[in-house]
């Protein structure tokens, strides 16, 4: 099935969760905040929050920054 | 005095440093942990940003800064409307490990002012949702009074423009914040040089932050020094109390026993 991860189309497995998909990305789960179709998800349902064809998904982390 | 034991306290929270720092506009995070190192900021601000899923190769900032040791303090920059600092605001949440977050509304792009009225709107959707939110503001007594009255526990007023260097623009409008506000006052932005820095902590500034200041300088490393001590400097003349201003001298020799 297909995803949109981070605004690009990517082919996952199916019944893939979104500790799977980090896996795959070799993303550490406990750097990043994941926003499932806009609803922001906790940490602790990323092993069981299984994906769906057309699911938009964003993976964001801490960079630098000052302020702007 | 003792600059260890003059602790900062926000929300119950204690702060070891009255100088913080930002992270962005290093050469790469080598020197970015050198020179935060450098200027004993124990408060680094961070951005919210995508992770780059195609190149994983690409370090990590929180590989060299360990938030066991740094109190990580994530903005809410390049928003432009409630909506979007309220979304990076949870999403900074759940990234991280703490309810703080240092709120910016900006107002228009080419002054990086904020947008006081949405900043004070965010603030209220946020303080209601738990954060502890640092208010990035304008130097307006008035908005400051308006943003402790709904639950922020420090404000931070700008200098002068985010990245500009002019300095403190307006001293007596800080001034009159401080009176009028009875919570920490970190000035955030503006500042160029360690006299900027030593005269916001003389005005009775709590602490400063900064980045483009440090990160922009010749030698971020040596200025990032400089910045500590001039912050200490601010902080202990503030404390001593300075001599009035007076139009005539004041002989400093007695006059008794000269010929």
């Amino acid at each position: 099935m297909t995803i949109q991860v981070n605004g690009e189309s990517r082919g996952i497995g199916d019944g893939h969760t979104v500790a799977a998909l980090l896996r795959e990305l070799d993303i550490r789960a406990d750097r990043v905040a994941v926003e499932l179709n806009l609803e922001i998800l906790d940490r602790r349902d990323f092993e069981t929050r299984s994906l769906r064809e057309g699911d938009r998904v964003e993976i964001l982390s801490f960079i630098g920054g000052g302020a702007e | 005095m003792d600059t260890m034991n003059d602790r900062l306290v926000i929300a119950g929270r204690e702060f070891q440093s009255r100088l913080w720092v930002g992270t962005g506009k290093y050469r790469d995070f080598a020197e970015t942990k050198k020179a935060i190192d450098a200027s004993g900021a124990d408060v680094v601000t961070v951005a919210v940003r995508r992770v780059n899923i195609t190149d994983r190769s690409k370090e990590n900032l929180l590989d060299y800064l360990d938030p066991k040791k740094y109190i990580i303090l994530p903005n809410t920059a390049g928003c432009y409307t409630v909506e979007d600092a309220v979304r990076y605001a949870r999403l900074a949440r759940a990234a991280g490990v703490s309810d703080l977050v240092k709120l910016e509304v900006i107002g228009d792009e080419k002054t990086l002012f904020p947008d006081t009225a949405g900043l004070i709107e965010a603030a209220k959707i946020l303080i209601k949702e738990g954060f502890i939110v640092l208010p990035y503001t304008n130097d307006d007594p008035i908005v400051a009074k308006k943003l402790v009255d709904i639950g922020c526990p420090a404000v931070m007023p700008l200098a002068a423009p985010i990245g500009s260097g002019l300095g403190i623009r307006n001293p007596y409008n800080l001034k009159i914040i401080m009176e009028t506000v009875k919570v920490p006052i970190i000035v955030d932005a503006g500042v160029g040089t360690a006299s900027d820095a030593a005269l916001a902590m003389e005005y009775g500034a709590d602490a400063v932050l900064m980045n483009t200041a440090i990160a922009g300088a010749q030698d971020p490393i040596a200025m990032a020094e400089a910045m500590k001590y001039g912050v200490w400097a601010g902080r202990l003349a503030y404390k001593a109390g300075r001599i009035p201003r007076k139009l005539y001298a004041t002989a400093s020799s007695p006059i008794e026993g000269m010929l």
